[in-house]
């Protein structure tokens, strides 16, 4: 019989985790609130770079949220029993990482005390408003689905509940990787690869984050997952940071073969500056390579080589979503092809961008926040196994 | 040509998914009404009007920017010193031909299209087009996400980075929010021409024609009938209100 914990309050390391997170929140809210009153400049965004770190950081969360999701799917919608016991806390993930997300995107308006406005008034041509009701619905459907899992008089629902959250976070992370796809003005998005992307890029993050924080969460509970789980969770983040890698990999050789983008290919993947080094030693390296050989190099999969992928996949991760939206919008528009421009219009040239302290503050603020509110979560209901399944092998 | 009859299915199929999921959702301030009616402030504007502006790029002088400089003063936009951040609601640009060498300058602000991307991807609607085709940006709704800033193919809008002062009671503006070119709204409502289009003739360039493109009569209707014209950025099909000449 599978039974649940909470967290348990006496660890020195949650009192020292929970410390951490709640100062860093508030860090960030006063970043926040700094910005709001000083006005944007006082960040590096501009007009040309007009979506900075804040919104790195919550396209990350966002898509770590709808990733997450996936390790309680594969449970019910797949009936994978060894994922069950983890369950309940990809639910909680899903949740709080998408509130940490969608924080920050509130925090950085330029308007954040108009969020009823936003709420309330629609048009439904924009992608952006349809993000809106999907990121509340799955929120809801979440909780939904976590209320089924948890409450055993509903168990009958756990399935059919599963797979309309599955269904739910398949379509959220099309919507997100749609608000790019969509700018036909911008040669380095425009492209409906962007939806399959973001989902494949969900899949890898969610699975990376849920590894560490799995791991953490059930050693400050002393209980050890098991090395068979974990080796199948290597497995999986395997396959996907090779999904990722393929679908980048199509998106700019198809991008090289349309005359049309083949200089913002050129711009990201040669003469960038300090793009083109982030691409390749960081996206592709860090991200990818490294990962990639951590999984798959030796004769058995070990725990800390799965623990370290999880660690790169995470921080190539963060890199690609920074060249994609920072990269993307510092190549310039192509507004008057044939011609040079020579002078006047400061935009012509790849913008710069220096992110500065209440940027990089409001982002890890909140990620920080969304931490919080898991370990909040975690201490206040049973989200956590007792125990796991023995391994099948003793190393 | 092809791509036409494709846009017009995506807008249908958005038209009808947009129907169905507010009959579906039961969220608070969603307005079925709005879905049917478009958004039109002014209700004596009609699209019997179409606005719009020619730009003669042959008698746009290199080193003039009086229409930069009257439409600074008309809407107050002031120089910080920072112009990564300052508002630029029209910016004059030089141009060199790769091919021939040929230099030529001309100014270029807000398309006002026909189909402006900004208003599709606002979430909010703040941004919208008027009847007779001029595209602004309603202050109260726009809630500074920037989204418009990035689906602009023209680089015309701004993001207001810091504290205003002196500001003009007809032309409101807002720290947090995003503006561009209004064609000189408030002046075209009383029949009066844009403020950069008054400042170039006064320069003697008469670079800058605006008028009403439905009027086979107007200026900008005679000017188009005798000079090659062109749309920035073609292949977007947007059916932008400005149009090039000599380029």
């Amino acid at each position: 019989m599978l039974t649940y914990h909470t967290l348990q309050a006496g660890n020195r390391w949650y009192l020292v985790l929970t410390a951490i997170f709640t100062l860093v929140s508030i860090l960030g809210f006063v970043a926040a609130r700094y910005m709001e009153h000083e006005g944007h400049y006082v960040t590096g965004m501009t007009n040309q770079i007009v979506w900075g770190i804040p919104h790195v950081a919550a396209i990350f969360l966002i898509l770590a949220a709808s990733g997450v999701l996936n390790m309680a799917s594969i449970s019910s919608v797949f009936n994978v029993e060894d994922y069950k016991p983890l369950a309940r806390l990809s639910g909680l993930l899903a949740i709080t990482l998408l509130a940490g997300g969608l924080l920050i995107l509130v925090l950085d308006l330029g308007r954040p005390d108009r969020l009823i406005v936003a709420m309330t008034t629609y048009n439904f041509r924009s992608i952006f408003a349809w993000n809106i009701f999907l990121y509340i619905g799955f929120a809801v459907v979440v909780l939904i689905y976590l209320w089924v899992i948890m409450d055993s008089r509903f168990s009958k629902y756990v399935k059919s509940v599963g797979a309309i959250a599955f269904s739910w976070r398949l379509i959220l992370t099309t919507g997100t990787g749609s608000i790019f796809g969509f700018l036909v003005a911008r040669d380095a998005y425009d492209t409906a690869i962007m939806a399959p992307l973001f989902i494949a890029h969900s899949l890898a993050i969610g699975t990376a984050i849920f590894i560490l924080i799995a791991s953490i969460s059930c050693s400050l509970n002393e209980v050890r997952i098991s090395t068979d789980l974990i080796r199948r969770f290597g497995r999986l983040l395997l396959w996907f940071v090779l999904a990722v890698a393929y679908m980048m990999t199509i998106h700019h050789l198809t991008n090289l073969y349309i005359s049309g983008h083949y200089n913002v290919e050129r711009f990201i993947l040669k003469e960038g500056g300090i793009y083109t080094w982030l691409f390749w030693g960081g996206q592709v390296v860090l991200g990818y390579l490294v990962p990639i050989m951590l999984l798959v190099v030796g004769k058995t999969l070990i725990v800390p080589r799965v623990l370290f992928a999880s660690v790169f996949t995470i921080m190539g991760a963060l890199i690609q979503i920074y060249i994609l939206i920072v990269g993307g919008q510092s190549y310039p528009l192509n507004i008057f092809p044939g011609y040079e421009v020579i002078g006047g219009w400061y935009a012509s040239q790849p913008g710069n961008y220096f992110p500065t302290l209440p940027e990089f503050t409001l982002g890890f603020g909140g990620i920080a926040f969304a931490l919080l509110i898991t370990i909040i979560g975690l201490r206040v209901l049973p989200f956590l196994p007792s125990q796991f399944k023995r391994d099948s092998t003793v190393e | 040509m092809l791509d036409q009859p494709r846009k017009e299915n995506r807008r249908k199929f958005f038209q009808t998914a947009a129907a169905g999921t507010a009959l579906l959702t039961l969220a608070p301030g969603v307005r079925l009404v709005d879905l049917a009616v478009a958004k039109d402030d002014a209700d004596e504007v009609t699209d019997n009007t179409r606005w719009g502006m020619l730009v003669d790029t042959s008698r746009c002088a290199t080193d003039c920017d009086a229409c930069v400089s009257a439409c600074a003063k008309e809407h107050s936009i002031e120089d910080t010193g920072r112009p990564d951040t300052d508002a630029q609601w029209i910016r004059k640009v030089d141009l060199k031909d790769k091919k021939t060498g040929r230099e030529l300058s001309l100014p270029l602000m807000c398309q006002h299209c026909d189909e402006p991307p900004c208003v599709d991807v606002c979430p909010t609607g703040a941004s919208f087009k008027r009847a007779d085709g001029i595209v602004l940006v309603d202050k109260h709704t726009c809630i500074g996400c920037r989204y418009c800033m990035m689906a602009c193919p023209f680089d015309a809008r701004s993001f207001i980075h810091e504290k205003l002062s002196n500001q003009r009671s007809y032309a409101p503006r807002g720290k947090g929010t995003v503006e561009s070119c209004t064609f000189c709204v408030h002046r075209v409502d009383k029949d009066q021409a844009p403020a950069c289009v008054e400042a170039c003739a006064e320069e003697g360039h008469h670079a800058l024609v605006f008028g009403d493109l439905n009027d086979k009569d107007s200026e900008i209707s005679r000017s188009l009938a005798e000079k090659s014209t062109r749309e920035l950025r073609p292949s977007l099909n947007l059916g932008t209100g400005a149009l090039y000449h000599g380029l």
